[in-house]
């Protein structure tokens, strides 16, 4: 369970500081008057849309941090044979990287107001999104016809599980997308296209970062990163 | 004294919060069926949880029957009292106390508590209801197929959740009740994140968090902790749905059924047990600490004092939150596991107790020398605090690992985590529907029913579930089908049990009148007015009761004070709501402990 007990105690570090700028230590019954004295309380400085994505994310993220951690339980049974990387996935890879710059792109185009940037922008990150949800069906056809099938090693399954996973919640982001995507034509105002494509970067920025931890375990650098910082600290 | 002085305030300007725009419905359906109004949504959710409720308690009849008088009942077989166990567990402990303390009491009290005119997401907060409800139908559909439920106790510990032998192990009833959990925690997600957000972002101006009552304290920890502990039971149904269905062995190992080896090696119950347990902890605190957050507002309210040290008992919320996610283990001391690991669980089972007593401590010195109101939300409130006690003193003994093993899967274990989790939240609920039906509806419940329900219940419940501790003791297993013919098992223990379960059926029946009571008061009770028991949190202080949809006509309410202005010298009423700008206080900090 190492690695949920580690991403829960990132949330609690990133909880205690949030908690601590928000005046734990006051004592409200002795004071009186609408604003209090935590003036930084009364500016909102995100939308709720942002915050909720944020919580989002971070039940993503336990929900594929628990899922990690099985993995390495699972993983320390005799029966437990790693499975080989098909190459493709490097391709998918690069493929999710140019669609979280292009999304990149398109929150500095809506920024600067540039329609016509923000429309490419958008069409380019679903399109390398597409094309990596693609490559991971050719990676699962590749690997299911040279014989690793589910069910043939707990390897297999929790490779095709976590891809299919990651791959649905990219699937729902493309949902998403679309729907910026379509308003990037519809809405005349930029100012307006501003949160629902900076939503949809943050959470591309996400998916990457998850599928590089995911592709760091199967590769096996994870393990190897792990060992060299208990070294260290030994 | 920190007071701000009330001429910097002044005459309040327009709100730096801003308006929202809130949706209008447009038809009957939109507005009561497919409603994005939380308040509506809360009572969806409340009463289709209170529907599960009666079900889960008709289990219970069913199953303390064939407790009471093995073998009277013949349709009682092994297979459905296992299939009823399993389904009144999980139906109690995710689809009603879960739900109502978040999609019930989260949905009514967190905006008009925080003085928002709505959740912030309502689409996705009425989404968050159907799923939820599609959830329970797929629950309760297992009951109508071939098959017949899951009997695989409510822990689904695999590889027999889904080994031929265990009722619907082989059939659909796991598929089932798998199938309906991940779609739960798909709904509860929805639902989590606007309760989360909206206290982060739709707070009334004035209202800073220290200024929040304790009851979304509660919910707010509650629900963080849910969203990120509900996962643990997604990630464990996703992979023994892939066992079962696909044959995969995540955690099936190599084993013979029925004489036949079966073509899985290697899996690891334990790391199901490992899942089980780290969403099943804290769910434990997702009920208890919504329950500990109302208790403190019903006890201040009806005891007309302000809470003692409030500050102590929302950094021991906080506490007992975390905590709550690094005691998991102290299920599974009996799981073959470490014995290093019992160590260490058992130190931080031990070290949770500090926040919660100190959570005690403070409702007793709260109800210290105050003008106590034995009406019926405060002894549901009274009575809760003794059972809490109660449950959580066993909790210290099942907390350490030389006094678990014995007592492990006995009796007792059934009669701790029934006083605590179950009993004490279900007063919680009851107070807590006692206290807000008002609200709610413009009417007061009867209160002879209402004194009525709560003797019954309150003396019942410790009639059934004390006698069970000594039963425990004794070494009578839990979910045994029948023990009629184990030599071990002296005569009283058989007259205990068919006492237990005349008063289970009394005590159930009672609910009746509960249940009654909602319905008849609807039309015939007393009518409440606003603010009936004089309580300053600012639900009470809306223009129109019950609320409507915007809650606070043109104009939101601006907080001035926290919420525990009670009996404040120098005040002309004994409480001061909190969005009352005035009068100062006469003398600086008296009457506050």
């Amino acid at each position: 369970m190492g690695s949920i007990l580690f991403f829960l105690s990132i949330l609690a570090i990133i909880a205690t500081w949030w908690l601590s700028r928000q005046g734990l230590a006051s004592k409200p019954w002795l004071e009186q008057g609408e604003a209090a004295a935590l003036p930084n309380l009364s500016v909102r400085s995100a939308a709720p849309a942002t915050i909720g994505l944020r919580v989002f994310l971070a039940v993503v993220g336990s929900f594929f941090a628990l899922f990690i951690s099985a993995y390495s339980m699972r993983m320390q049974l005799p029966d437990w044979r790693t499975l080989p990387l098909p190459p493709i996935l490097w391709l998918n890879t690069i493929m999710l990287v140019l669609s979280s710059i292009a999304l990149h792109g398109a929150m500095v185009a809506v920024r600067r107001g540039e329609r016509n940037e923000l429309k490419i922008s958008l069409i380019a990150a679903g399109v390398a999104a597409l094309a990596f949800l693609s490559g991971q069906l050719v990676a699962w056809q590749q690997l299911a016809g040279e014989g690793y099938r589910l069910t043939a090693n707990p390897a297999n399954d929790f490779f095709y599980v976590l891809t299919g996973a990651h791959g649905l919640h990219l699937l729902g982001g493309l949902v998403a997308l679309a729907r910026t995507t379509e308003k990037a034509w519809r809405v005349p105002a930029t100012e307006h296209l501003r949160l629902p494509v900076e939503l949809c970067a943050t959470y591309w920025h996400f998916l990457l970062l998850l599928w590089l931890v995911l592709l760091s375990i199967w590769t096996g650098w994870a393990g190897e990163i792990i060992d060299i910082c208990r070294q260290l600290l030994t | 004294m920190v007071d701000v002085p009330l001429g910097s305030a002044g005459v309040v300007a327009a709100p730096d919060v801003e308006d929202v725009e809130l949706y209008h419905p447009h038809s009957w359906v939109t507005k009561y069926v497919f409603s994005q109004d939380a308040k509506v949504i809360a009572i969806q959710y409340s009463f289709v949880a209170l529907s599960v409720g009666l079900i889960a308690l008709v289990l219970s009849w069913l199953m303390r029957l064939q407790l009471g008088f093995p073998g009277v009942f013949s349709f009682i077989d092994a297979n459905a009292y296992y299939q009823f166990i399993t389904m009144h567990g999980m139906m109690m402990v995710v689809y009603v106390l879960t739900a109502l303390f978040l999609g019930g009491f989260g949905n009514y009290l967190i905006p008009l508590m925080v003085g928002a005119r709505d959740m912030v997401f309502p689409y996705v907060n009425m989404l968050s209801f159907w799923v939820y409800f599609l959830a329970v139908l797929i629950l309760v559909a297992s009951f109508f197929i071939p098959g017949g439920p899951t009997g695989a106790g409510w822990t689904l510990y695999p590889p027999q959740a889904i080994t031929t032998g265990t009722p619907g192990g082989q059939d659909w009833g796991i598929i089932l009740m798998l199938m309906s959990l991940m779609v739960f925690i798909i709904g509860f997600t929805m639902g989590g994140l606007n309760y989360v957000v909206t206290v982060l972002q739709a707070r009334a101006r004035g209202m800073t968090l220290m200024r929040m009552p304790l009851t979304v304290w509660g919910i707010f920890t509650a629900s963080f902790m849910a969203l990120l502990a509900f996962p643990a039971l997604f990630v464990g149904a996703v992979m023994m749905l892939f066992d079962r269905v696909l044959g995969t062995s995540f955690f099936m190992p190599a084993m013979v059924e029925m004489g036949q080896p079966l073509d899985r090696n290697g899996g690891s119950p334990l790391l199901f047990q490992h899942l089980f347990w780290f969403f099943g902890h804290p769910e434990v605190y997702i009920v208890a600490l919504p329950a500990f957050g109302i208790v403190s507002d019903l006890i201040s309210t009806h005891a007309r004092r302000n809470i003692f040290g409030y500050r102590m008992m929302v950094w021991a919320l906080l506490a007992i939150g975390a905590l709550s996610f690094i005691v998991w283990a102290h299920h599974m001391y009996v799981s073959g596991m470490n014995p290093y690991f019992g160590f260490f669980f058992a130190t931080t089972t031990l070290i949770i107790a500090v926040p919660t007593a100190i959570k005690v401590y403070n409702w007793i010195l709260t109800l210290w020398r105050g003008d106590i109101h034995l009406n019926v939300p405060m002894l549901f409130a009274l009575a809760f605090i003794v059972t809490f006690v109660n449950g959580g003193l066993t909790g210290l003994f099942l907390g350490n690992v030389v006094v678990d093993v014995p007592l492990s899967d006995t009796m007792f274990v059934v009669a701790h985590f029934h006083m605590v989790m179950g009993v004490a939240p279900i007063l919680v609920i009851f107070g807590a529907i006692y206290h807000w039906y008002p609200k709610v509806t413009g009417r007061m419940l009867n209160d002879a029913l209402g004194k009525l329900h709560f003797w019954v219940t309150f003396l019942g419940a410790y009639a059934i579930f004390f006698p069970m501790h000594y039963l425990g003791l004794m070494g009578i297993p839990r979910r045994y089908h029948d023990i009629a013919d184990m030599a071990f098992v002296p005569p009283s223990a058989h007259t205990l049990n068919a006492f237990i379960t005349i008063v289970a059926l009394i005590v159930g029946a009672a609910q009746l009148a509960f249940v009654f009571n909602l319905f008849w008061s609807l039309r015939h009770g007393r009518n409440s007015g606003g603010n009936p028991w004089r309580a300053t949190t600012l639900e009470w202080q809306t223009p129109e009761t019950p609320p409507p949809h915007g809650n606070w006509g043109n104009d939101l309410p601006v907080v001035y004070r926290w919420a525990y202005d009670y009996s404040v010298p120098g005040a002309d009423q004994d409480f001061l709501p909190q969005n009352q700008p005035g009068p100062s206080r006469a003398a600086p900090g008296a009457g506050h402990g």
